[in-house]
């Protein structure tokens, strides 16, 4: 990075250390905090938005749709997190590539299973093997993206669907004697409603999920732990400018931080969007605020 | 303008389907020296590297590079993920069961033990290795206590902190390890492993003859060898 870097053995203290920390392998490591909040960011809405259509199923009069949500929530729920990311993920790649064989290879005589190997013709492969090293990795991204927004999802799905229960059944009530319709009452005024008890669920959700963003190196995303625990290994000379010994404490230190960072902003975000919904609202703590006004 | 996008990509789509069969993506750990690991530019590095580059050339194929977790390497390989495992892999009857190997690109070498001091019996002791090699199969064979890691890394710091006794993995790499912060290599070898091979899918044969072919081109005109005494990975042919 500095012109001064070319001998990194010659230097001492600081610029050493400006050195080592600019390597192009540091340069990953700081690229995947920024893959890991744009995972955070992409994710919470896409889950959020299985959770509502979960919710919103479950509720329904219609059995076979209100059986999918409510077999939904209880299934992915169920799953424990890691056999989930393990299985999952390998069974939905190999359906999308299966599907893609079959669309564009239907003259393809051999089978798609032989043996152990999973085999579909070139063109069915997802990305294809000739695409660049990017694309591979985007895919990823978003196989990770889909696979955390349906398990945050089932959970996401529960908790709106006992905040839709929690709103007062008067509001609700008050709203047909106005002639609303049931679509109206629901958009109108039950989901304005309910956030403000969904709100502790989905806030306990919003962590587990910072926490849970670990995983992604088991779904093949180098993200900050891969890259702490790559660059803290011990390095000898031979392969490497910048020889040192076991540094994983220093670099997962940093994590700690960082994630504690992560959840105490969260913290405060929390406080400000629940003294907001509460505004207005027929709670203790909208009662609170009303008081406190006159 | 939206149509123009969406015609380009597919023009470059099919444009990419007329080269498919000649892109061959190999995968490796990238955790584990001399063979193979993440060099200070972040990049794949080390003797592998330079002879998976060598191998594309002579079998005429392009390759692109892509790192796996050791653990997950071989169901990667059999869902597709990548066309080759070159990662310091030993040839086995176990894994030949469930992939198919090319021939031997280092011939067998004994795995040897570091420890904290040169007076440490393996037997006696607490063993490490890495989780699914032949070392950990070894150990778990002689009925020896073992504790299984991840990583090498994991395996060697083990050792270190005291939750070992010794390390068991191939000399090569536990030569890059010896020496700092008091360990040593111990005298008893074990003569265990095949040789190292690039691990290939079983339905995958045209692939495995054309890394077949150009690893005996390679052996044949010394190149190999030269590679080999380089990156100091094991003994010549």
């Amino acid at each position: 990075m500095f012109s001064y870097c070319t001998d990194p053995s010659t230097l001492e203290g600081f610029s050493w250390l400006s050195c080592y920390l600019t390597t192009g392998k540091h340069m990953a490591f700081y690229q995947s905090f920024g893959i890991v909040l744009v995972l955070l960011a992409i994710t919470a809405p896409v889950a959020l938005m299985f959770g509502f259509a979960g919710a919103t199923a479950a509720r329904s009069r219609i059995w076979p749709i209100s059986l999918l949500g409510k077999s939904y929530t209880a299934i992915v729920r169920g799953v424990p997190d890691i056999a989930f990311f393990m299985f999952f993920v390998i069974a939905l790649d190999q359906g999308f590539e299966y599907l893609r064989h079959k669309v564009k290879c239907s003259d393809w005589s051999e089978p798609v299973r032989q043996g152990n190997d999973f085999v579909v013709c070139a063109q069915a492969k997802l990305p294809l093997s000739t695409s660049p090293q990017w694309v591979h990795e985007t895919y990823g991204f978003a196989l990770a993206v889909l696979t955390f927004a349906i398990v945050f999802g089932a959970f996401a799905a529960n908790v709106l669907f006992g905040a839709m229960k929690a709103v007062p059944r008067a509001q609700l009530e008050t709203a047909e004697a106005y002639g609303m319709s049931s679509r109206q009452t629901f958009w109108r005024i039950m989901v304005p409603q309910m956030w403000v008890y969904a709100l502790p669920g989905l806030s306990n959700l919003w962590m587990i999920l910072i926490k849970a963003t670990p995983l992604l190196f088991l779904l093949g995303v180098e993200d900050i732990v891969y890259w702490a625990r790559e660059l803290g290994a011990t390095k000898t000379a031979r392969f490497s400018d910048y020889p040192h010994g076991n540094w994983n404490a220093y670099y997962f230190g940093g994590l700690l931080v960082f994630y504690l960072m992560l959840t105490s902003i969260s913290e405060r975000v929390y406080k400000r969007l629940s003294l907001r919904l509460s505004h207005g609202q027929a709670t203790a703590a909208g009662e609170a605020q009303r008081k406190a006004a006159t | 303008m939206k149509k123009l996008i969406v015609s380009t990509a597919a023009l470059a789509l099919t444009a990419s389907f007329a080269m498919a069969a000649d892109t061959v993506r190999l995968g490796t750990e990238g955790a584990y020296a001399p063979w193979n690991f993440v060099n200070d530019a972040g990049e794949i590095d080390g003797f592998e590297r330079e002879l998976g580059d060598e191998l594309c050339k002579r079998a005429e194929l392009t390759c692109e590079w892509v790192k796996n977790e050791w653990d997950t390497i071989i169901p990667n390989l059999v869902s597709g993920n990548y066309d080759a495992i070159i990662a310091g892999m030993s040839i086995t009857a176990e894994r030949d069961e469930v992939i198919d190997f090319t021939q031997p690109y280092t011939p067998p070498d004994p795995s040897a033990y570091a420890a904290m001091s040169a007076d440490v019996d393996p037997a006696a002791g607490v063993v490490a290795a890495q989780a699914t090699t032949i070392q950990a199969a070894f150990v778990a064979e002689q009925g020896w206590t073992l504790v299984e890691f991840a990583t090498p890394e994991e395996t060697v710091a083990a050792v270190k902190n005291g939750e070992a006794d010794a390390v068991l993995a191939d000399k090569s790499f536990l030569d890059t390890m010896v020496g700092a912060d008091g360990l040593v290599m111990l005298e008893r070898m074990e003569a265990i492993g095949g040789g190292v091979g690039m691990g290939i899918r079983e339905s995958d044969g045209d692939l495995r003859a054309k890394f077949d072919a150009a690893i005996q081109s390679m052996k044949d005109d010394g190149t190999l060898n030269t590679m080999i005494a380089k990156w100091e990975v094991s003994s010549q042919w």
